[in-house]
């Protein structure tokens, strides 16, 4: 028998469910896995009591023949940026460390009630403010992959939902939550050979999420396959009366209606998207997921996303803005860090406070905020860059009237060593150019492994759709994996 | 547009952000790095075109007019909200003095 820590979501809910093996061993499995992974750095905090507590009542519900739930038996990593009642919550900062929420976020409360239990906190970049999770104050997340050429470099696990791609990568965890604000989901994703789905804005709640930028940030799932995927978003969606952006939909039964077949269906290959001086391993991977999905019944259009270019740079404006805004409540007053030099006033001790909790990106992204919505500039600036933003979404929308989703590389490269883009903040900007345009529209897109470059390193596969229909983008990838066959893992080495 | 070392430290004392010297002398390259990056955006026309306020259409909704409609977010809360404060005494927020 395979090892129940290769088992992902859904044989171990039906592992579970048939009693081929119990939730408690599920959970004895992972936790002692992510007990000897602490050379990955992917946890913040580990709770294997709570997910053993979470599989025993699993497993007492099943003894009683009760139902077991979307999630019934799977012990999950949760991104530490999700409230957890009674579990420190650190958004990666040392702002927030020793922060011990008196509540649950909307998303980890659905995921618990699902039948899923808590393996730990993990770690991610500081405010989810990165692309490679160098950023964290309790240090970097370490890839478990290494490249094929001998060497042991350290490398990225992608950001900011870097524990998360770690943890599933490497088998501490069957699946993890992850939250995308330009990327966050799907780069890290691409980076650790596994898959992640960022749902359209609004479908998972916000309440309870630490906030980076409000009308970008959007949960998502991430597991080692589509159909893992699809379940666990399911249990995490749904309308929130707490979140004024919630959706107020049905949430679709995605599993139930995953389908690799695409006959009828148009997939748009952006033109904008095939860059001067493109890795070639990129491109080719992007030629042979078009291939792929051709094979699977869909017909190829070249569609047109005139602004693309302008994505990203408008990205750094809006997103910044909306930090800055947030991250206001940082205050050393509420929780939180407190820092009060002698004889300090009210004024001095906001400035302490948030001089001493705040790490440099995040201090760069929160200064860039304020200055593109200070007085004389917003408009040049922020006003301008919302404009953008709404030709972005335009663009989208006039390809969906071509197309029915879209395809494209998630990141233009493999994974980068540690330390190789962390002193240029615009090279690790660049990192999302792909990623970010469908967080800039709301649009649900999702990554999917497709094979490894020349490097032995994993690269992924884009697909994005249109709003609502998380269900054409999980097919479309679905019909990627029955083709790539993408089998490989990282050696193990920690 | 540029910004230059006043400016940085503008910025910074806006964002009730502490910064030293040095500091200010590495963020000025930083900014202004970036900046000219997104100046790009104003090559775009964007005549007629509003900004964005909705990404995804949705409407404001009104709560049920009844006290405390969540138990979870309703009022009553005074412990659990000072649970996680610094300086919390008599149920109350402790800040430093601010009237001389």
């Amino acid at each position: 028998m395979t090892s129940l820590t290769d088992l992902g979501v859904a044989a171990i809910r039906d592992g579970v469910a048939a009693g081929t093996f119990t939730a408690v061993e599920v959970a004895e499995a992972f936790n002692a896995n992510v007990a000897a992974a602490s050379a990955l750095n992917a946890f913040i905090v580990t709770t294997p009591e709570l997910a053993l507590g979470a599989a025993k009542a699993t497993d007492t519900r099943r003894a009683k023949g009760e139902a077991l739930g979307l999630m019934g038996g799977v012990p999950i990593g949760m991104k530490d940026l999700f409230a957890t009642k009674g579990v420190q919550t650190t958004a990666a900062s040392h702002m927030l460390e020793g922060f011990v929420p008196e509540y649950e976020s909307t998303v980890s409360q659905k995921l618990w009630d699902a039948g899923a239990g808590m393996l730990g906190k993990l770690n991610l970049d500081q405010f989810a403010m990165g692309s490679s999770n160098e950023t964290s104050y309790f240090g970097n997340v370490i890839s478990p992959w290494r490249r094929g050429d001998g060497g042991n470099a350290a490398l990225a696990p992608g950001g900011s939902s870097g524990g998360s791609s770690t943890a599933v990568s490497a088998r501490l965890a069957p699946a993890a939550t992850g939250t995308d604000t330009g990327g966050s989901i799907r780069q890290p994703a691409a980076f650790t050979g596994i898959s992640g789905i960022k749902p359209t804005y609004g479908r998972c709640s916000r309440w309870g999420i630490v906030a980076f930028a409000s009308s970008l940030d959007q949960a998502g799932s991430m597991a080692r396959d589509v159909r893992d995927c699809a379940i666990m978003l399911e249990a995490m969606a749904g309308f929130d009366p707490k979140d004024a952006t919630s959706l107020d939909l049905a949430v679709p039964q995605w599993e139930a209606g995953l389908s690799g077949d695409l006959t009828g269906k148009k997939v748009g290959v952006p033109t904008e998207y095939r860059m001067d001086g493109m890795d070639p391993d990129v491109a080719a991977s992007w030629d042979q997921g078009i291939a792929w999905l051709r094979d699977a019944g869909a017909e190829i259009v070249e569609i047109s996303l005139p602004h693309t270019k302008y994505a990203l740079p408008a990205y750094y404006i809006i997103a910044p803005a909306e930090a800055s805004s947030n991250l206001a409540r940082y205050d050393g007053v509420r929780y939180g860090l407190r820092e009060l030099p002698d004889g300090a006033g009210l004024q001095d001790m906001y400035a302490a406070t948030r001089a001493a909790g705040f790490g440099a990106e995040v201090k760069r992204r929160i200064m860039i905020g304020t200055y593109v919505l200070s007085a004389g500039f917003y408009d040049a600036y922020y006003t301008q860059a919302q404009k953008v933003r709404t030709l972005i979404s335009r663009d989208f929308a006039q390809a969906f009237a071509l197309c029915d989703v879209i395809l494209a590389p998630t990141a233009p490269t493999a994974a980068f060593g540690l330390g190789e883009k962390s002193d240029d903040p615009l090279a690790m900007y660049l990192n999302d150019v792909f990623a970010v345009p469908a967080s800039l529209a709301g649009l649900p897109a999702m990554s999917v492994p497709a094979g490894l470059n020349r490097e032995g390193l994993p690269l992924g596969l884009q697909i994005i759709g249109r709003p609502f229909d998380e269900q054409g983008v999980l097919n479309a990838g679905l019909a990627i994996e029955q083709r790539a066959g993408f089998a490989a893992r990282p050696e193990k080495w920690w | 547009m540029s910004v230059d070392t006043a400016t940085v430290a503008k910025i910074a004392a806006l964002a009730r952000i502490k910064v030293s010297e040095a500091e200010l002398a590495a963020m000025v390259p930083e900014l202004n790095g970036i900046l000219a990056w997104v100046e790009q955006l104003g090559e775009v026309d964007v005549s007629g075109v509003e900004p964005m306020t909705a990404v995804i259409e949705n409407h404001l909704r009104l709560r049920a007019d009844v006290i405390d409609p969540d138990p979870l977010t309703g009022g009553g809360k005074r412990d659990a909200v000072l649970a996680n404060a610094p300086a919390a005494m008599d149920g109350f927020y402790g800040v430093p003095k601010v009237i001389e």
